[in-house]
């Protein structure tokens, strides 16, 4: 097993490389997911605003 | 529009539709792309023998090349949605070339680094201006000037015609810099050191390599799902899919 | 129907800005100080060896004058689209894409040109052997017009945009390497005694190449660019 991870004796070319792979396909997985939350909670943000002022005022556009 | 395009393709691109099927795509893409990967990584790292001359070192191949593979062909999509954006208007290939963009660019920035990592224990260097290598560091501003150009304007649609010009005048210059990157090495031999591959390479390490492209695929089709979905509910926020949407998930 | 001659049309658009760049006589100067500037920069950073600046001469007056230029490029549309008149330009009868080679012609003539004649000058602070000093006009000569005619369909690109100058580097940079891998290399192999006509060859091939289709490029891009 510690055979495994000392990749004989380059583990730390192999390991680091292995992870940068993860680690920027997990971020580019996940950036879009962010971006939509965000996004969403202004769009019901601005919707809310939009009743609210057509409530006030119902003979604005 | 061409009456030989089936009409499920043309109802396709309507951006709700668009944005149902990739839903329901996009986790069957994600799992085919955990799967073959996880098989591709027990076969390269655990299955196949240590390489005679590069020990295990070698092992960075099984995701340095893959990633390369998809940044260029990446590029090549990004080019072509580009291309029927631009002739044709349609807003799903306009989002599909400006999504494709960051995922190229992310693999063409793990090819470089992987690259790099194979290099130090290989030839002692972090860095050899090779033709390959240069070419992928190239490859690599292609796809930031892209993706610069497009958050460069306040009307996203003007952006993503812009870049998509950009992107195809890219693509052309792709094999003329990889050529000419080529012709310099020739010229300045002495100074640059060539890059050895595995000499031939063994079943045992062949098919682990074969998978990981395969997974690498799956997984660009999964995020670039997701981006585009991202993309069409903003670009739509104003229509009433998108509203109904958004009220859908605030109550959850 | 087009009732507008042609020739005329062209040389009255190469005449307007030329007449411009004369009366801004001021900025012809400049990209022709800066290289002058950067190019002094070399041996301090270096060091006054000769054998070190001889060597990177070539390369070194080359990365400068793109540098120049790219400095310079950013101006080529941008008055013309502030006061209108290039969309004057590109409503008129006139095909666009000659239009625009003109312009671009009047400012590789005000850019470029003033750039070249004082390269010599610039390789020999850097050493650079007299003999070879030819090959790096000639080389010159056919890649500045190159990056004047890529540069101008990346200047029409943003046309529209809240652009920084640093977005057109990086644009315009991954696309000139060929340009400058051929020219530089023209030069040092003329310094090593080699064959140097190739590269030069494959720069003028291209050279034509751009010529033909860079107006069109820049035509469809300001039309992308502008069309909000």
């Amino acid at each position: 097993m510690s055979a495994f991870f000392a990749m004989g004796g380059y583990a730390m070319y192999v390991w680091p490389a292995y992870a940068v792979f993860f680690i920027v396909l997990i971020a580019d997985y996940l950036n879009p997911w962010l971006r939509r939350r965000r996004n969403l909670r202004e769009l019901r943000g601005r919707l809310a605003r939009q009743a609210a002022r057509q409530q006030r005022n119902p003979t604005a556009p | 529009m061409a009456n030989w395009i089936p009409l499920w393709v043309h109802k396709l691109s309507s951006p709700p539709n668009f944005y149902r099927f990739a839903g329901t795509l996009r986790p069957w893409a994600l799992g085919l792309a955990l799967l073959t990967g996880a098989i591709a990584l027990y076969g390269g790292l655990v299955l196949a023998p240590a390489d005679y001359q590069q020990g295990d070192a070698y092992r960075i191949i099984f995701i340095h090349v893959p990633c390369a593979w998809m940044s260029l062909f990446i590029y090549g999509l990004m080019a072509v949605a580009s291309f029927i954006s631009l002739v044709w208007r349609i807003k799903l290939a306009e989002v599909v070339a400006m999504e494709s963009a960051p995922i190229g660019a992310a693999f063409t920035f793990v090819t470089l680094v992987t690259g790099s990592l194979w290099g130090k224990p290989m030839w002692g260097t972090w860095w050899t201006w090779d033709a390959r290598l240069t070419s992928e560091l190239v490859l690599l501003f292609l796809y930031l000037g892209v993706i610069g150009l497009y958050h460069s304007f306040e009307d996203r649609r003007q952006g993503a015609r812009a870049a998509a010009f950009l992107a195809i005048i890219g693509i052309i210059n792709v094999p003329i810099v990889h050529f000419s990157v080529n012709w310099w090495n020739t010229l300045h031999q002495g100074s640059t050191i060539r890059i050895l591959g595995p000499s031939k390479i063994s079943t045992a390490m062949l098919w682990p390599l074969l998978t990981m492209m395969a997974a690498t695929k799956f997984y660009y089709v999964a995020s670039l799902f997701g981006r585009v979905r991202t993309d069409l509910l903003s670009l739509e926020s104003g229509k009433d899919w998108v509203k109904q949407i958004a009220q859908r998930e605030g109550q959850a | 129907m087009n009732h507008a001659p042609l020739g005329p049309a062209c040389v009255a658009v190469l005449r307007r800005d030329l007449t411009l760049a004369w009366r801004r006589r001021g900025d012809i100067v400049m990209p022709v100080l800066y290289a002058l500037i950067v190019i002094t920069l070399f041996p301090f950073a270096l060091g006054p060896e000769e054998a070190l600046l001889q060597r990177i001469a070539g390369g070194a007056v080359l990365v400068t004058m793109l540098l120049a230029m790219l400095l310079a490029l950013d101006a080529m549309f941008r008055s013309d689209i502030e006061d209108g008149s290039l969309e004057q330009l590109i409503l008129s009868p006139q095909p666009l894409a000659l239009m625009l080679g003109m312009k671009i012609l009047a400012h590789w003539i005000t850019t470029a040109l003033p750039l070249i004649v004082i390269a010599p000058l610039l390789a020999g602070m850097l050493h650079l052997p007299t003999a070879v000093m030819p090959v790096l006009v000639y080389a010159l000569l056919l890649s500045t017009p190159l990056l004047s005619l890529l540069g101008a369909v990346l200047v029409a690109l943003t046309a529209g945009s809240r652009r920084s100058g640093m977005l057109l580097a990086l644009m315009l940079l991954p696309l000139c390497v060929p340009v400058v891998i051929f020219a530089a290399g023209a030069v040092a192999a003329a310094q090593q005694g080699l064959p140097w006509l190739a590269p030069i060859a494959w720069l003028g091939a291209a050279l034509v190449m751009a010529l033909v289709l860079a107006p069109l490029a820049c035509a469809t891009a300001l039309r992308i660019a502008l069309d909000a």
